[in-house]
């Protein structure tokens, strides 16, 4: 899984591309938290989710677990376009009422 | 009527979770799986696979068996291991229950797999093992003209 980022007026894009699975998370958790550390004076987080061609339960946790480390530091995180099957698992968790979709 | 059988047998290496559920998708392509169905059997799948190496051995290294059946638009699958096995299964299909918290775990394994197929069960023995069963039907897809 890559993970890339870049930010845009004081709000950090996120990227993630390719499969999301416990294998792959690990690696992708560290990339994203100093992604987050690194902008700090960002006022909010859109991760977006087109690129992820898989995700199993795991991409649950890891949401769940920048949300929580977003939450500390103030800043409103949001999730943009994730595939249908993504949706999927993301709608039947409830994810999106702590990360509501991006416009 | 189609018949046709696969079984794969790997080590528990987070590295064979893609192997795992890519070949499983692979093996019911015969059945003209939607999109969105071989989707489901691959999260499944992933799920399954992910709790033996996860749960079952705890990062030790074990044997994961993936056997696969299909049977007229049917598909039946069957994850077995011989890891540590599940004391309380009820609890352990429960939304959100997870005997990890702190890795980060969602708990949302079990409830994912129910789901996403048509049959689900799970039987464990502590100390002995679990096999999880699968099963999905797929709908003669319509020929598009």
């Amino acid at each position: 899984m890559t993970v890339t980022g870049y930010t845009r007026e004081r709000i950090l894009y996120i990227n993630l591309s390719g499969e999301m699975d416990e294998c792959s998370a690990q690696d992708a958790r560290a990339k994203c938290d100093k992604l987050i550390e690194e902008n700090l004076n960002a006022k909010k987080i859109i991760i977006n989710l087109s690129e992820v061609a898989f995700m199993d339960s795991t991409g649950i946790g890891f949401l769940i677990g920048r949300y929580k480390k977003a939450s500390k530091l103030a800043m409103p995180m949001y999730i943009e376009n994730p595939n249908f099957a993504a949706d999927k698992i993301l709608n039947l968790s409830g994810i999106y009422s702590l990360i509501p979709k991006a416009e | 009527m189609t018949r046709n059988y696969l079984k794969l047998q790997f080590y528990s290496l987070p590295i064979n979770q893609a192997f795992a559920r890519d070949a499983v998708a692979a093996f019911c392509l015969e059945l003209n799986p939607s999109l969105s169905a071989l989707s489901d059997v691959k999260t499944a799948v992933s799920e399954a696979v992910t709790n033996c190496t996860v749960h079952a051995y705890r990062g030790n290294l074990g044997i994961v068996t993936v056997e696969c059946e299909i049977d007229g638009n049917e598909l039946h699958i069957k994850v077995s291991d011989t890891g540590k096995g599940i004391p309380d299964i009820q609890k352990a299909v429960q939304p959100f229950y997870t005997t990890l918290p702190s890795d980060e775990r969602s708990g949302m394994g079990f409830t994912i797999m129910q789901t996403f197929m048509d049959e689900f069960s799970v039987n464990s023995i502590a100390g002995e093992g679990t096999v999880v069963y699968m099963s999905k039907s797929f709908e003669a897809e319509v020929e598009n003209a």
